[in-house]
């Protein structure tokens, strides 16, 4: 990826978790793998300050207690997240996900390829996109709301 | 891009619309292009409902008239149009650009390579990662 920061994998399932993780190792991609297995502990990370922001998030969309779907729906209404890119990494080639997906502005949509050597390709992909394009950080957002402040009491 | 759908390059320097044009043909991508030079007949073409609708944008920041930035900003609250994915395509390098793309939904940001080499190696990623994607059917 183009900066160092860890990539968030949201997956309940613990064999395509394995999957993306021996893929990371075998492209030698630098970034750490954070795994949860569901929503909830994908915001729960998210909240904690005491862990970097990720620089991308890899979401699958059915998932127990919260599903994908519905972590889109609460991080990109806020903005503290709504900047991170989160590419959907799922079984479900249903035209309703993907067009729901990308309405709640996914930066990919991809549909996990069954067999190892296409897995590591579609990992190989997405790693060489988001190393071509910037990334945002988190830097400026906080240097503007400082601005923000300063002109709220200076009023 | 592979796929039934065009792509929209909404481009106002000749230059660059025809390295994009030249790189995507020897990379045999996106059979259909179509181009707008400006962000507001990029819209117009959008908003017409006997046009076919892109499966994916390709925008530049700095156009004359209306922004890039002012155009991701009217795509994306167009309810006919949000679920296109837009990709930055520019020469601007500014944080504040990039922060404020992915803040309007954009899905991607590629400061445009100074060679042709490069633009090639470039779309070829871009063309590579999107014919992965499933992306939205989207009305006509």
């Amino acid at each position: 990826m183009r900066d160092s920061r860890p990539v968030l994998l949201v997956e309940d399932d613990n064999i395509d978790a394995m999957t993306v993780r021996r893929a990371f190792r075998d492209l030698k991609v630098g970034n750490p793998l954070v795994h949860v297995v569901n929503g909830e502990d994908a915001l729960a990370f998210l909240q904690d300050e005491a862990h970097d922001k990720p620089c991308l998030i890899l979401l699958d969309l059915n998932m127990p207690k919260m599903n994908g779907i519905e972590f889109l729906g609460i991080t990109k209404a806020d903005p503290r997240w709504k900047k991170v890119p989160v590419v959907v990494l799922t079984t479900s080639s249903e035209e309703q996900d993907v067009t729901e997906s990308f309405r709640l502005s996914v930066a990919g949509y991809i549909v996990k390829p069954v067999d190892y050597r296409n897995f590591v390709e579609a990992v190989r992909t997405i790693n060489l996109y988001w190393t071509l394009s910037e990334i945002p950080d988190h830097g400026v957002e906080r240097i503007n709301e400082g601005c923000q402040t300063i002109t709220a009491c200076g009023r | 891009m592979k796929g039934a759908r065009p792509l929209l390059l909404v481009e106002d320097s000749p230059d660059d619309v025809m390295i994009i044009k030249r790189a995507m043909s020897d990379l045999r991508a996106a059979d259909r292009m179509i181009h707008a030079p400006s962000a507001e007949l990029a819209l117009v073409y959008l908003r017409d409902a006997a046009n076919e609708k892109p499966g994916l944008i390709l925008l530049d920041l700095n156009l004359p008239g209306m922004s890039g930035t002012e155009f991701l900003q009217a795509v994306k609250a167009d309810p006919s149009l949000v679920e296109i994915p837009v990709i930055v395509l520019t020469s601007s390098q500014e944080r504040q650009d990039i922060v404020h793309s992915f803040d309007l939904r954009a899905v991607g940001y590629v400061v445009k390579p100074s060679t042709y080499a490069e633009a090639l190696e470039a779309l070829k990623i871009i063309d590579g990662y999107w014919s992965l994607n499933a992306l939205p059917a989207g009305r006509r």
